[in-house]
């Protein structure tokens, strides 16, 4: 093995991919050999490091210096300046908006300094298809120590102990769950993986996979042995084709170390992994119609109990947990109960990843202590709203999760906090709002999903899904009636108590939540037949004001409709009928005299 | 891998290579390569040490470079920082002292006083 001086992690999550990591990197290796470099500095792909709306970025170690928003022509200097002379390319550090000196390294960026990284402890460091840098960062030491120093039941007793819940929706106690397994009757039991990250705004899973694959297969070994299982599967969307390859890769390498198979670590414990490609259909989230989807059968919901804990796959006993869940069972075993047990909150232990997307300065992958308060994640890491405007609102766990106002920005991040605001921690998609956000809108956007992807097995969820939308369309479109908002409210009360799944039973969150926290803009919509956010195009008038209209002619010039007319340099006017409510207008007024109302 | 002092001799091994991206009290060695320090054979130097450290198995030691560092008639340069923070810089060295370097204070923390300079640029 040789040693280098300087090791350049190039983030590959999908943001990063996506603006064009790839790219970099290859004028990295290209530039780095052609100044002979290629023996002295290494260049390694990680998953996601977290700020996405940075990407691409990379590291360069030993001295952690942060580089951000790179094109493949930076590529050039940074080898030359940074690599070869040591000296840091200033213009291509971070520059936090509050302060004059632009963010050498990571540490100085508030984006990574608030948060506490268990789940996410290897993802954006490690390289995600290099088994022995897990192994580096104590990877396989947990089910090491699990298979020569611990029997079932201590494993089962320490996972108890710590307090961890399910990461996926509910926050279910993961130790309960496995006991039940455990004691379920039957010498037949399996472990699943649910990977089918489906929620709008939701991409810690893949991160997750994408970044470190292993502590997955860890989590699941470690569970096979507490549970008595020899079988595990990994169900993921087809829609994430770098997770499944990563994942394929692992699996590949840790069977050739002897970590998954036969008698790993010379006991006569035997466990293995596959991979179940599902076709990505929301519904396959719901555990008991991912278990119908590996079984090769349609993806439905079935009712419960049965539980899966006592007959899942095959009707056998199956402990189904979700990707970030499993990423916390490695440092448990290694750190101990009492260690995980003392982050977090009274009922909420460890750490929460979340999606930070929308609305905010620093949209990326973060993981911070239960507890958290909104405030915190929104303007201290995600460093507030962008553009001056103001914070309305935050969307958390997607379809089945619900809004949360500002009035309660200051409320601790855990599971029943959100819960009693009418919202759920969910798998953590936390989407920010601004006051240019129509909250009829938005539970529009929700309800139109889950129409989408509901299986149709129940009615409630297909048809009153379906009711309640055709409302919410009709307030969109102006025709919104006395007695709506009750309507919908009922609705959904019903749909609530008598889906078949929990997907049905929450797929009115949305607009149930909206109502509680922003019922005055429902009642705009529908008795004032107005949009307060200037949303929805069939209840806006766009007006020009004469006092500042200088009559410069740019609106008439780029109506679509011409719908503007007015003589030059007299104010002009806006023909109600004609107007297309593109906006156009407004956008190009260089003297803000153009408004809805 | 049959048990878990296996698994951990693994880890020991590829941690050195990984070292690098912790944060670690070690020692940090430092060779300027400014232009100046470039075209008086600072790269040789660098390769080198590299090499010597790698070879010799060296626990928390971090090489890394800098830019001129004013002291041109001196390069090609290098400065060892000590855990603590005291800093001594060798000047004019070749591949040859750079292998002695290693040897007498990275591995016996003797400092080799003859090659050092001070920061005026004068040998001491």
């Amino acid at each position: 093995m040789r040693l280098y001086r300087a090791h350049v992690l190039v983030c590959a999550g999908a943001g990063c991919i996506s603006s064009g990591c790839q790219a970099v990197k290859n004028a990295l290796l290209e530039n780095i050999e052609r100044l002979g470099l290629q023996q002295e500095v290494k260049v390694v792909e990680t998953g996601c490091m977290g700020p996405c709306d940075l990407g691409p970025v990379i590291v360069v170690y030993p001295e952690g210096v942060f580089y951000r928003q790179l094109k493949p022509s930076d590529a050039v200097e940074i080898a030359e300046e940074h690599l070869l002379k040591g000296r840091v390319v200033r213009h291509l550090l971070y520059q936090p908006a509050e302060s004059a000196t632009p963010a050498t390294t990571f540490e100085q960026i508030d984006f990574f300094k608030k948060q506490t990284r268990i789940a996410l402890r290897n993802t954006g460091i490690i390289n995600p298809e290099s088994v022995e840098e897990y192994i580096a960062r104590d990877g396989y030491r947990a089910l090491g120590k699990a298979l020569s120093e611990m029997t079932p039941a201590q494993v089962l007793e320490c996972i108890k102990r710590s307090g961890l819940r399910g990461r996926g929706g509910a926050g279910f106690p993961t130790g309960l769950k496995w006991e039940f397994t455990a004691r379920a009757p039957g010498d037949t039991k399996y472990v699943v993986c649910n990977a089918d990250e489906g929620d709008p705004g939701a991409f810690m899973d893949r991160s997750i996979i994408e970044g470190d694959p292993h502590t997955v297969l860890e989590g699941m070994a470690i569970c096979g042995y507490a549970i008595g299982a020899r079988q595990g599967y990994v169900y993921v969307r087809a829609e994430y084709p770098l997770a499944v390859e990563r994942l394929e890769l692992a699996i590949a390498r840790a069977r050739r170390y002897g970590l998954l198979g036969d008698n790993i670590f010379g006991t006569d414990f035997s466990f293995d992994v596959e991979i179940r490609v599902g076709a990505g259909a929301f519904v396959c989230g719901e555990e008991t119609a991912l278990l119908a989807s590996i079984e090769g059968r349609r993806g439905e919901p079935r009712p419960r109990p049965p539980f899966p804990a006592v007959q899942g796959l095959w009707g056998k006993p199956t402990v189904i947990n979700n990707v970030e869940t499993w990423a916390n069972v490695p440092p448990i075993i290694l750190n101990g109960a009492d260690w995980f047990a003392s982050i977090g909150t009274e009922k909420s232990k460890g750490t929460k990843v979340f999606a930070l997307a929308g609305k905010v300065n620093n949209t990326g992958l973060v993981e911070v202590p239960m507890g958290t308060t909104l405030r915190e994640i929104i303007y201290e890491i995600g460093g507030g709203i962008p553009g001056g405007k103001q914070f309305k609102a935050v969307q958390t766990g997607g379809p089945s999760g619900g809004c949360i106002p500002a009035s309660h920005l200051d409320v601790p991040v855990d599971y029943e906090s959100l819960t009693g605001l009418g919202a759920i921690m969910g798998s953590g998609g936390m989407i920010v709002l601004d006051e240019t956000t129509c909250m009829v809108d938005l539970a529009r956007f929700f309800l139109e999903f889950v129409q989408d992807e509901s299986c149709g097995k129940c009615s409630p969820c297909r048809i009153g899904t379906r009711r309640m939308l055709e409302i919410l369309e009709r307030i969109i479109k102006g025709q919104g009636r006395d007695g709506d908002i009750e309507l919908l409210e009922e609705l959904g009360r019903n749909i609530k108590s008598s889906a078949l799944c929990g997907l049905g039973q929450t797929a009115p969150n949305p607009v149930l939540s909206t109502i509680r926290h922003f019922r005055a803009e429902y009642a705009a919509h529908i008795y004032d037949k107005k949009c307060p956010a200037g949303v929805c195009k069939d209840l806006i008038v766009y007006t020009i004001s004469e006092e500042k209209c200088n009559g410069c002619g740019r609106c008439a010039l780029v109506c679509p409709a011409r719908a503007i007319v007015g003589e030059k340099k007299k104010a002009h006017r806006i023909d109600v009928e004609k107007c297309i409510r593109c906006g156009t207008c407004m956008e190009k007024c260089k003297f803000m005299a153009i408004y809805t109302m | 891998m049959k048990s878990l002092a296996e698994l951990d001799k693994l880890r020991e091994e590829i941690q050195r290579e990984m070292a690098l991206r912790e944060k670690k009290e070690g020692i940090k060695v430092v060779v300027s390569m400014g232009t100046c320090g470039i075209a008086a054979g600072a790269r040789d130097v660098i390769a080198v040490l590299l090499e010597e450290i790698s070879r010799r198995n060296l626990q928390d030691v971090v090489l890394t470079q800098t830019g001129c560092a004013g002291l041109c008639h001196c390069e090609p340069l290098v400065q060892v920082e000590g855990p603590g923070g005291e800093k001594v810089t060798y000047g004019h060295v070749d591949e040859q002292k750079a292998r002695e370097i290693v040897a007498a204070h990275l591995v016996n923390g003797q400092v080799i006083k003859e090659w050092t300079v001070k920061e005026e640029g004068e040998r001491v």
